[in-house]
């Protein structure tokens, strides 16, 4: 489990990079050993993407330097760190969705056979043995549409075997695993490890890490904090590291007594995604669905609020029942939805900050059918100011501002409506830790006011910290419901994955 | 660590799902759809199925197969070229005027000629679209617009009739081998050449790349504005020729010729089973979608149904053709999402 | 709407973080507006070098009439365009809806009535591309290329090979006189009726706001309550019935009608719109773009037939017309494009 020799395989030694006046990194050095899993730990914003983009030779360093078995080692490109033995699998897999299995690993370097024409057969050998080194088994000729996420990543692994690389940079590879998927993940990367390759796994969710790697780098903003043998840290000590102040901070609550019901969700139905959801959210109360990726809670939110048509049951909001499929209605009867992806799904990127905040209000700003732009910036930067939105000029396109401060733009879009229900899936996804409190500081007070919160999230402390009750989905279906104070991780994560709970010792 | 255990996926070796059998069975329903409507249409006459007819069924299709190839390669990358049409004109007259005035200039000279003026026209094509990133729509429908303006100043209202051309090179129009009409031939052998190109080159994968995920294909290094720049250049390449094979076929021009054509293309294209969006399909499959418009075409005549049906059917078809796809792609992606875990453990 | 290998400009470059103050993008087509007013002035003072009195009324009605038509079919598909998508039937509608009106009225329909039918044919017409394209969820370009073609087929089976004429003195004035008491010409005063509606709903109602979210993001805008589908269907049947008003403005201006009416012309109406600079991809333009652009074509066609140019020579203007169009706002992106490649090479 030790490193086989004393010179890292990868030294990252020193590394900054800035752009314009902001510095991304800065001064950071962790060393990667042949055989080892290496994991970068650390909050959004913590400068782990740039890193990555540095290593895979996307962005070149400003400063400090990279070293290959002790040589100094600079990349003009991705083609060129792929070459001497780099490779970086991203969070999201690109592959040609047209083309085969096989074809995706070897595109562009296709063996070649008589007459320089492409050996078919000699690629899906290849293919087939590439699987095989990974334990995996995987139909080559397969065309690579429709393959599952964590499907998909194995071919991107893959590829990056095929390239004979010594070094695989794995960015956030469980985000969209299930449980079973990532114990196989961590198989291949043991397989891996055994075959001389150094692994390095970024992520945020610690305990993959401990599950997986055998030394950890703690990162906080684009600096390096720590480099330790993972079995010299503890939990705490990682996120003490990672965050730089008290966990309570984070998640602020006033604890409110919860009014009538606002959302009633009887005996929803999607065919195959999820089935029998039963639940309810009061005014003042925050319920939060938890559960693994892929569970179906986000697909619940969008049958709530119309995205998706339902297959069967029924939804009620302030006692009316909802139709079916119809955003619209939805939104009418006071119901709100802050999307998981919030670049595709949340803002309208190429417009401008009060365009969006008032993209969803238009109708109440306009006057004889036309739009009264005075009104449109006055809901703005009322907003704004609510909000404490970021922001240089509210003409500005929304894609100039920050991920936290986007999402500020998104609520801000929603609270315009002055809605009964929101609901909001990965509140924090994707944002700087400062900013991360805000919102769960705007979410409480907004609560304790009397708004009701429907909120989707990942993250089991911000679940923990932030909920009243905890519903669990695990494959469509509820499998469990806790209260605050029956809530914790360990159980949590037992409903998530269908464990039994454990016998109190 | 506890590990989870959990079924094992049952083995799902479906054979839809191999990119061999979606491009074979697509190519095969063509094949079988142009075989139908032959066989139909000579019950009800039986005159359709002389020699004669069908070398004028291959005649008809094959200029349309040639334009087919070009505009295959150039939609499997996401782009579109929409001047093929008025290229057919501008080098069959630009031909057609040199024979005019030069009475012996050779037939190959003739051919390679036709060949540099629509490559030269592919080649601003592609500049411009890869280059100035300009949207391959918009910078073929200008072009298309300039050559047919170009064309018309140089015709300036007149004809080139068959007096003016000679018989060697019309004898590519009439001509057979083994009863088979050279210009078909000429056309099969391109189409088999692309087919096995676009099948065993590294090059020609790329394209499909592009076409397939543009962002991964940078992402592995592919050279993109170099491969799309090739493909317009064969495309309008291509077009130059079958500018050529038209003069020899109809043994005249005037400033109307190939108009119309780019819309015929792009129809035969997409029956033929490449997807307008690019990634996918075959210069075979677009051969056998033009065989079958044509087809459709004169068995309508043979039928004795009016010819003045054939645009609307045309039209129909298309429409049927891309719902079918949507459809098929549909029902492929859910078939191959429902084979959860296609991998397995050795 | 094929999204080509070109992909959209983005407003700001990915890899600079977030901080530098970006401009609205408002004010980049401000800028492209006041390059073609100052287009305009220049077409005109070129026109009335070349020819005297080209600025006297007479002109001014002529161009109206010429341009009329081409005109009023700019704008439903500028708003089909914005949101992404794209109608190439808008021609061929035309030419069908002339076809039914002149098939019914020398059947002994009253005029009223067969105008009336002609207009719900291109309801119909434009319920069906908007189905194709929002329910079924297939391409638009690949859509309305059917649909262009059967269109077209459709008319011809009702008309070929007459010609009908004999339509009411009345009504076919339009093609001769302005209205009375100015130098307009009926079709041109519809046309700018129709351009201030088409105007404000898309600069300053919700409506207009969402036709732009959708173009820009589609999910975003669907998220945020806006129905995508119900508004993309309204929009090609509001085109529909728009085309069909011009195929009958058109008959009647003609006062006769024949199943080619207006073949061809989906191109140059698609150019003018491309060169009031509304973006191809969505999401960007103005209807005063499209209006100078109506003008700048209009005058510029106008002054060259004045000048005996060929219509041919005419093609080619509108071709690099709209070449300029797309290329200039792109050039920024390019060599900003071909600077990094270069760095990077070193």
């Amino acid at each position: 489990m030790t490193q086989s020799s004393t010179t890292p395989l990868l030294m990252v030694r020193d590394v900054s990079k800035s752009f314009g006046a902001v510095a991304a990194v800065q001064g950071v050095s962790f060393p990667l050993y042949a055989g080892e899993a290496h994991a970068l730990l650390g909050e959004n914003g913590a400068g782990k993407s740039t890193l990555v983009k540095i290593l895979a030779g996307v962005h070149g360093a400003d400063g400090g330097a990279l070293l290959m078995d002790g040589e100094p080692v600079v990349f003009k490109g991705p083609a060129a760190s792929r070459a001497a033995g780099v490779s970086v699998i991203y969070q999201e897999p690109t592959l040609f969705p047209d083309l085969s299995v096989a074809e995706n690993i070897f595109m562009g370097r296709h063996p070649l056979g008589v007459g320089r024409r492409i050996d078919r057969a000699g690629m899906n050998r290849e293919a087939t043995a590439v699987f095989t080194r990974l334990g995996v088994q995987l139909d080559p000729e397969r065309v690579a549409r429709g393959l599952s996420v964590a499907d998909q990543q194995i071919v991107e692994i893959a590829k990056a075997l095929s390239f004979n690389a010594r070094v695989l940079v794995m960015d956030e590879p469980t985000a969209a695993l299930t449980n079973v998927e990532v114990e196989r993940l961590f198989e291949v990367i043991r397989t891996l490890r055994a075959q001389g390759a150094a692994v390095l796994f970024i992520s945020h969710r610690l305990e993959e890490a401990f599950a997986s790697c055998q030394r950890v780098t703690i990162m906080r903003d684009g600096r390096s904090i720590r480099t330790a043998p993972i079995e010299d840290v503890t939990i705490d000590d990682i996120i003490r590291s990672m965050v730089g102040r008290d966990l309570d901070a984070l998640f602020p609550k006033t604890v409110t007594e919860p009014g009538e019901v606002v959302l009633d969700v009887a005996d929803l139905c999607r065919g195959g995604v999820f089935d029998d959801i039963s639940f309810q959210v009061r005014r003042g109360e925050i319920v939060a669905l938890a559960g693994l990726v892929g569970a179906g809670r986000t697909e619940v939110a969008r049958a709530v609020f119309g995205i998706d048509r339902r297959t069967s049951g029924t939804v009620r909001v302030n006692g009316a029942e909802l139709p079916n499929g119809q955003p619209l209605a939805a939104m009418n009867a006071g119901v709100a939805l802050v999307p998981e992806d919030r670049r595709q799904q949340g803002l309208v990127m190429d417009m401008s900050i009060d365009q969006n905040v008032a993209l969803a209000s238009l109708g109440r700003l306009s006057r004889f059918g036309l739009i009264r732009r005075s009104s449109e910036r006055e809901l703005a930067t009322t907003w704004a100011s609510r909000l404490q939105l970021k922001f240089s000029r509210m003409g500005n396109t929304v894609s100039t501002l920050s991920g936290g401060n986007q999402q500020k733009v998104v609520l801000g879009k929603w609270l315009a409506r002055n809605p009964s229900l929101l609901i909001i899936d990965e509140p924090t996804r994707g944002i700087d830790v400062g900013t991360k409190a805000e919102v769960h500081r705007i979410l409480d007070r907004l609560v304790a006011q009397g708004l009701a919160v429907l909120m989707i999230s990942s993250e089991l402390p911000e679940v923990l910290g932030m909920a009243d009750r905890v519903l669990v989905l695990r494959e469509g279906r509820i499998t469990a419901e806790f209260t605050r104070a029956e809530a914790d991780e360990d159980s949590l994560m037992r409903a998530a994955t269908g464990q039994s709970p454990e016998v109190a010792a | 660590m506890s590990v989870i255990t959990a079924p094992a996926p049952a083995p799902t070796d479906r054979p839809a799902s191999r990119m061999e059998s979606l491009l074979r069975a697509r190519e095969l329903g063509i094949a079988l759809a142009i075989l139908v409507v032959f066989g139909l249409t000579t019950l009800n006459n039986h005159a359709f199925a002389q020699v004669a007819s069908i070398q004028q069924l291959l005649n008809g299709a094959a200029l349309i197969a040639l334009l087919g190839v070009g505009e295959t390669l150039v939609i499997i990358t996401r782009n579109v070229d929409l001047s093929v049409g008025s290229v057919v004109g501008l080098s069959a007259y630009i031909v057609g005027d040199l024979f005019k005035h030069h009475h012996g200039m050779p037939v190959l000279l003739g051919i390679v000629i036709a060949i540099a003026v629509g490559a030269t026209i592919g080649a601003v094509n592609g500049l411009v679209t890869t280059v100035a990133r300009v949207p391959s729509l918009v910078v073929t429908l200008a072009m298309l617009y300039i050559v047919r303006g170009v064309d018309g100043v140089i015709v300036h209202g007149t004809t080139i009739d068959p007096a003016s051309i000679p018989t060697a090179f019309t004898a590519v129009g009439y001509q057979t081998l083994f009863g088979i009409p050279w210009l078909a031939l000429i056309v099969a052998v391109v189409v088999a050449a692309a087919g096995y190109a676009m099948r065993s080159f590294r090059s020609s994968r790329d394209l499909y790349a592009i076409g397939s995920n543009p962002d991964a294909a940078a992402l592995a290094g592919i050279p993109s504005g170099r491969r799309v720049f090739t493909a317009f250049l064969i495309s309008g390449a291509l077009a130059g020729l079958a500018g050529a094979l038209f003069l020899a076929l109809h043994a005249q021009i005037d400033v109307s010729g190939g108009s119309g054509y780019e819309l015929t293309v792009i129809a035969a294209v997409v029956v033929g089973g490449v997807a307008i969006f690019g990634g996918s399909g075959t210069v075979l499959g677009a051969a056998l979608g033009a065989v079958l418009l044509n087809t459709i075409n004169q068995a309508l005549v043979a039928s004795r149904v009016s010819s003045f049906w054939n645009g609307a059917i045309a039209g129909a078809l298309l429409l049927a053709a891309i719902a079918f796809d949507r459809w098929l792609s549909l029902r492929v992606t859910r078939s191959l999402r429902s084979a959860e875990g296609a991998h397995r453990d050795l | 709407m094929t999204s080509d290998m070109a992909t959209r400009p983005p407003v700001t470059n990915s890899h600079t973080v977030v901080e530098s103050g970006q401009r609205a993008p408002w004010r980049g087509l401000l800028r492209w507006e006041s390059v073609l007013v100052l287009v305009l002035i220049a077409v005109l003072i070129f026109g009335s070098s070349q020819t005297p009195n080209f600025l006297n009324p007479t002109n001014f009605f002529y161009t109206g009439l010429n341009m009329g038509e081409i005109a009023i079919m700019a704008l439903p598909l500028t708003l089909i365009i914005m949101t992404g998508e794209i109608d190439l039937s808008v021609a061929s509608m035309l030419g069908l809806s002339g076809a039914v009106m002149g098939e019914l009225f020398s059947n002994g329909w009253p005029i009223w009535l067969a105008m009336a039918a002609a207009l719900v044919v291109g309801a119909l017409g434009g319920a069906l591309n908007g189905v194709l394209v929002a329910k079924v969820g297939l391409p638009s370009i690949a859509v309305t290329i059917g649909t262009l073609t059967l269109y077209r087929g459709i008319a011809l089976i009702l008309l070929a090979p007459r010609t009908i004429t004999g339509f009411p003195l009345s009504l076919t004035k339009i093609g001769v006189v302005p209205i009375p008491g100015t130098q307009l010409a009926y079709s041109a005063a519809i046309f700018l009726a129709m351009a201030v509606i088409a105007g404000v709903v898309l600069h300053a109602t919700p409506l207009g706001r969402a036709l732009v979210a959708i173009g820009l993001q589609p999910e975003a805008a669907q998220f945020a309550g806006i129905r995508v589908n119900r508004i993309k269907i309204w929009l090609y049947v509001v085109s529909g019935v728009v085309c069909a008003f011009a195929g009958i403005l058109l008959t009647l201006k003609n006062s006769s009608v024949s199943y080619d009416a207006g073949t061809g012309l989906e191109l140059t109406v698609v150019a003018i719109v491309l060169f009031g600079g509304v973006s191809i991809f969505g999401g960007r333009g103005t209807i005063i773009g499209v209006v100078l652009s109506v003008a700048i074509v209009g005058a510029l066609q106008q002054a060259l037939t004045q000048m005996n140019v060929q219509p041919e020579v005419q093609n080619i203007v509108i071709g690099v017309l709209l070449l300029i169009s797309v290329v200039i706002p792109n050039s920024g992106e390019a060599i900003r494009h071909i600077r990094d490649r270069a760095r990077r090479r070193v």
